[in-house]
């Protein structure tokens, strides 16, 4: 366990550096752009509780709004996933249930499990994360074709990452 | 009571969800302010040297492209000065005597560390802040036009509100004809802006330069923002639509300066004075 939580605190750094480092000068046709630091709140462990995810998402995502220079508005569609992955983890519990203390990864539960878990739970992000930041509905349907395609953008990076770390764990 | 107390601890997830749900869309609104102080964004000094050092980086692989602009904007700047010297000599200076009117404006260049222009509301950080004269609300510039405003600053570092911001509004006139208007970005296309409120009376012609008008103080007047690329007028509309190709590519800034106005605060104080408090 000890061990679990120094491991998930040097992810956060690493899933920071990448995102603001790297990931956010990386933008396909104007539109996708990609935050794979979504998957760091997703793949915390299955038994962590609602409010401790929720406080790790609140000041995650606040690092990264000072990147952005978009205060509030990653804390604010990261702690909405937080709050409902939960939910949608017993909602989707695979047969058997989940191991514990493991992270709901692909490795251990499949790639149909995986996608059902991971693309709902990042589009409310997304949504969430560009209708914000337009602050209205006039632009609907330009915003909405920013989430759709960060959406397959994030989702493919992150599918990319649980494959390579599956690689890693069968060797 | 108790019961109310066990019914708040059985739902504190939910209760400690909408109250970080409501802290973030106050930060939100907060945040959307012109000119709001806060410290937490890329003027703040760690994210701002973080940024810095991966910038610095990257500029590397473009040092020829930051060279051959500097040389151009260096004739430009040499062209324009001779041209300058040649009319104080045919006019003798006899209408430019006021050295407040001379000395209007100072100019700090600055490097762009950080830039974006695809999201709605896009942000440049420079490295120049308090330490070097720049406050809150004054204009930024490049060689090939307009570039924005500034929001915050820090000591040694500053954001600035691009041009290219949903929110941002600049006064503007069309050069050829003298009718101002305003610029806003609708936030699709970040080489066009639009030009809003010219009255439909108003003849243009695909080409025309806008130019900012010096109305607001923040901008000096006649900084170049970009030639009316299309513009069309519907049926019953007041205004025409015009669709402006902005001088200044944002994808490729690397250098702006900030312009500090010594008359703005007399011109505003003036204003307030008569016209009464902005809102």
């Amino acid at each position: 366990m000890m061990r679990g939580s120094i491991l998930q605190f040097v992810l956060f750094f690493v899933y920071l550096v990448v995102q603001v480092l790297l990931l956010k000068n990386l933008v396909l046709f104007n539109t996708a752009f990609c935050f794979l630091y979504v998957a760091f709140i997703l793949l915390l462990p299955v038994e962590m509780s609602n409010l401790l995810l929720m406080l790790i998402a609140f000041i995650f995502g606040f690092t990264i709004d000072i990147f952005y220079n978009s205060l509030g508005l990653h804390a604010m569609a990261l702690v909405l996933v937080a709050y409902l992955r939960n939910y949608w983890l017993t909602a989707i519990t695979p047969q058997g249930g989940y191991d514990v203390g493991t992270p709901p990864t692909l490795a251990a539960n499949g790639v149909q499990w995986f996608l059902v878990y991971s693309l709902p739970l990042v589009f409310i992000h997304h949504l969430v994360l560009f209708f914000g930041e337009a602050a209205s509905f006039n632009r609907f349907w330009f915003t909405m074709l920013k989430a759709i395609t960060s959406l397959l953008f994030s989702a493919s990076v992150m599918l990319i990452f649980q494959y390579l770390s599956l690689d890693r764990g069968r060797r | 009571m108790e019961r109310l107390l066990k019914f708040v601890y059985e739902s504190r997830a939910f209760f400690t969800f909408l109250i970080l749900e409501l802290f973030c869309v106050w930060m939100v609104i907060e945040n959307n302010q012109y000119q709001s102080t806060t410290y937490f964004n890329t003027s703040n000094s760690i994210a701002a040297s973080t940024i810095s050092t991966s910038q610095n980086i990257r500029e590397y692989f473009s040092l020829t492209d930051i060279n051959n602009d500097l040389a151009v904007e260096n004739s430009v700047l040499k062209k324009k000065l001779d041209q300058r010297n040649q009319l104080l000599y045919s006019m003798e200076l006899s209408s430019f005597k006021d050295a407040a009117i001379i000395n209007r404006f100072d100019y700090v260049s600055a490097k762009v560390i950080n830039n974006s222009t695809r999201y709605y509301k896009n942000f440049i950080t420079i490295n120049r802040g308090t330490n070097h004269g720049i406050r809150a609300g004054m204009a930024a510039v490049s060689q090939l036009g307009t570039v924005g405003k500034v929001k915050s600053v820090s000591e040694n570092y500053a954001v600035l509100i691009s041009l290219l911001n949903i929110d941002d509004q600049v006064s503007s006139l069309i050069k050829r004809t003298g009718h101002f208007g305003t610029v806003q970005w609708n936030g699709a296309d970040p080489l066009l802006i639009d030009l809003k409120f010219i009255p439909r009376h108003v003849k243009i012609q695909v080409g025309d330069t806008i130019v900012t008008s010096g109305y607001n103080a923040v901008f000096p007047e006649g900084i170049i923002i970009g030639k009316i690329e299309s513009f069309k007028l519907n049926e019953e509309a007041q205004f025409h639509t015009i669709k402006v190709r902005l001088s200044q590519d944002f994808g490729k800034l690397s250098f702006v300066e900030i312009v500090k106005s010594n008359l703005k605060q007399e011109q505003d104080s003036l204003e307030q004075k008569t016209i009464g408090e902005p809102k």
